[in-house]
């Protein structure tokens, strides 16, 4: 801070370029630890692959058919394109069963259905569910760990007994029952993953934040006299910043199998076909055996979507942790 | 604090999280909508011996006074009666839990064994192409559900090679009342085991694999691994025998807490091969309203979930003498 100007009108302009250039200074070391992710994908195969993939899965997910939005009466076709050329539930062949051709790409569902547009389509329950309950969970995680390391006592204790208890609540069996006893639906199914899946995160979170609290930067943040929640969103949130992200990136591939598994026991968001489902109604039309091509495409897409979170985690992880960055 | 005392404070920590747990199980199967009486009592040929049925299990009583008899009948390891089965749930829910943990079991058993031979191995050749391709293939495996992993291997082993059979425990039906010997010490039965079983192993392989290729990392930097080398003893000695068996102690920990996660993980793998389990039974139960057997199953995972956890953490506290009780 300069503090040698002498007339008030000066004083405030230097103190308002000051706060820009503190600005800049943020942004630019937000920038800085873009970069250094990018420096380090340019020499991580795994990562630059996974990237490629995830690019692939959004790109056919949002081009799956045409979104429109509807007000009333009217409407509006916001992405007028479509790579399935069929609805999924749409009767397009007479002969049930039909193993690959040049019209159905992947042969049809004993109902007569195209499974190549139901796998397209698939890829957008996937999507959604990924993200939104991985960010939900994350982010319940990153607040719980951050709220109870930094304050600590009782507050902590609270948060971290229930943390505890979620610990000791089987995700799949949970998820099933309460996606049963409060119906399928996109909604249940994203609240079942979230409500197990934020405890990873809370415990990382809040032991990388005790760590963080003993430092200089927070103690004399204290004193300039900046407020709790200025100390843990502004000074401390940023250093964990890409231990978060690298959670979220994990939480999106715990959030992805596990509707997968809801979906492959019938529990999955009804009317909206996902991969799981495909496999589910394969598996009960008794049509596992005879129509590979019905249950292969949808389990290799739920793989390399994973597997491309994976990957991409991976090279996070190189972020978080340096010493990772010699050993591949 | 002492070593006692946080055992202590560990123990009760474990009955608070049991009682959390039993506590929640209560409210989530009381959270249906509509009349809950419809789905503890179900078809009874007239009003009034449903009536009568009702008032037998006290579902008419208030919350409170159902929850205590709940917790009561709980405390005597009673489950109540299954409306499907017209027996009482533990006498059902026991054997299959038993089922289930010979599955995981073995499921585990092949995993660990292998994930820390394979995770050592990469962990000493770090940078080469066996190393790079080993962590691919167990991201791979990890990245594929259960349900995958199973129907690709049915796929492979049942409909192409004919070498396993489909589904099922094996044995005439009678199973639920043969003893253990019987039931489990004889070739059927080991053929119905080993697609399950691997699906499990192909799972849960990951976690061990990656961990113990990084733990050997680092302890492939300490001293003796050179002293041992120089010493002229053959690489695959030192490997397995000195740098293999101190990278090993954070493995005790995780696989305590993975065969409790793996008791509730059962649900998919059980599914897909038709093993009589209690994942599977808690899937057919809830979808048949027999919540009596649905919540048995379910609280008998979470009990091993939430003791294996507190096994994990003593574990590691007599394995690791520099750790600080917190």
């Amino acid at each position: 801070m300069s503090h040698d100007t002498t007339t008030e009108g000066t004083d405030t302009a230097s103190e308002g370029a000051d706060t820009i250039s503190r600005r800049r200074l943020r942004w630019e070391r937000r920038l800085a630890a873009l970069r250094n992710w990018a420096g380090i994908l340019k020499a991580d195969r795994l990562g630059q692959i996974g990237i490629a993939i995830l690019a692939f899965f959004l790109f056919v997910g949002i081009f799956a058919r045409p979104i429109t939005v509807e007000f009333g009466s009217a409407w509006f076709q916001i992405q007028p394109f479509s790579l399935a050329p069929h609805e999924s539930s749409a009767r397009v062949a007479d002969e049930s069963l039909a193993p690959p051709s040049r019209e159905h790409p992947l042969g049809t569902t004993s109902l007569g259905r195209d499974v190549y547009s139901q796998v397209i389509i698939g890829t957008r329950v996937t999507l959604i569910v990924g993200t939104i309950a991985a960010f939900m969970a994350v982010f319940i995680g990153a607040n719980v760990g951050i709220i109870s390391a930094y304050y600590g006592g009782w507050t902590e204790d609270i948060l971290m007994r229930i943390t505890d208890v979620v610990y000791g609540v089987p995700f799949l069996p949970f998820a099933i029952a309460l996606v049963f006893i409060l119906g399928a639906s996109l909604v249940n199914v994203i609240a079942a993953i979230v409500l197990i899946l934020w405890r990873g995160t809370a415990r990382v979170v809040r032991s990388q934040v005790l760590s963080h609290k003993q430092r200089p930067y927070v103690e004399s943040a204290r004193a300039i006299g900046a407020s709790d929640f200025r100390i843990m969103y502004v000074q401390i949130m940023p250093n964990v910043l890409p231990l978060i992200t690298l959670y979220a990136a994990f939480a999106v591939a715990w959030a992805v199998i596990a509707e997968a598994s809801l979906s492959f026991l019938g529990l999955g968001p009804p009317g909206m076909i996902s991969w799981g489902e495909i496999i589910y109604d394969a598996r009960s039309a008794g049509a596992l055996r005879e129509a590979w091509w019905w249950v292969f495409p949808a389990g290799v897409c739920i793989m390399l979507f994973v597997m491309s979170v994976f990957f991409i985690g991976r090279s996070l992880e190189k972020v978080v942790n340096p010493d990772l960055r010699h050993t591949q | 604090m002492g070593l006692r005392e946080y055992v202590i404070r560990r123990v009760f920590q474990l009955i608070l999280t049991l009682w959390t747990l039993v506590t929640l199980l209560f409210i989530l199967f009381r959270m249906v909508p509509g009349d809950p009486t419809s789905r503890f009592v179900m078809d009874y040929p007239s009003d009034a011996e449903r009536q009568a049925r009702i008032e037998e299990l006290g579902l008419n009583e208030p919350l409170y006074i159902q929850y205590i008899e709940y917790m009561g009948q709980l405390l005597q390891g009673e489950f109540g009666d299954s409306a499907h089965y017209r027996q009482p749930v533990s006498e059902i829910i026991f054997p299959l839990f038993l089922n289930t943990i010979v599955l995981m079991f073995t499921a585990l058993i092949i995993a660990y064994t292998v994930g820390i031979l394979f995770g050592a191995a990469m962990g000493w050749f770090r940078g080469s192409r066996f190393e790079r391709v080993g962590i691919i293939a167990t991201l791979v495996a990890r990245a594929s559900p259960e349900f995958w992993i199973g129907i690709i291997l049915v796929w492979i082993f049942v409909f192409q090679l004919g070498l396993f059979p489909r589904s099922g425990i094996g044995g005439y039906g009678g199973e639920l009342t043969m003893n253990f010997v019987d039931r489990y010490i004889n070739f059927d039965f080991l053929r119905h085991l080993i697609l399950p079983a691997l699906t499990g192993a192909i799972v849960y392989l990951a976690t061990p694999a990656l961990l113990m290729r990084n733990t050997m990392l680092e302890v492939l930097k300490a001293d003796f691994v050179e002293i041992k080398q120089a010493e002229g003893l053959p690489e695959r000695t030192v490997l397995y025998k000195h740098a293999a068996r101190n990278s090993i102690l954070p493995l005790v920990t995780v696989a305590a807490i993975a065969t409790g996660a793996a008791m509730g993980g059962s649900v998919i793998i059980e599914t897909v091969f038709n093993w009589p389990g209690v994942g599977r039974e808690m899937v057919a139960s809830v979808s048949r309203n027999d919540y009596p057997v649905a919540m048995a199953a379910f609280l008998l995972m979470g009990t091993s979930v939430i003791v294996m956890n507190f096994v994990a953490d003593i574990l590691y506290l007599y394995l690791d003498p520099r750790v600080k009780y917190e």
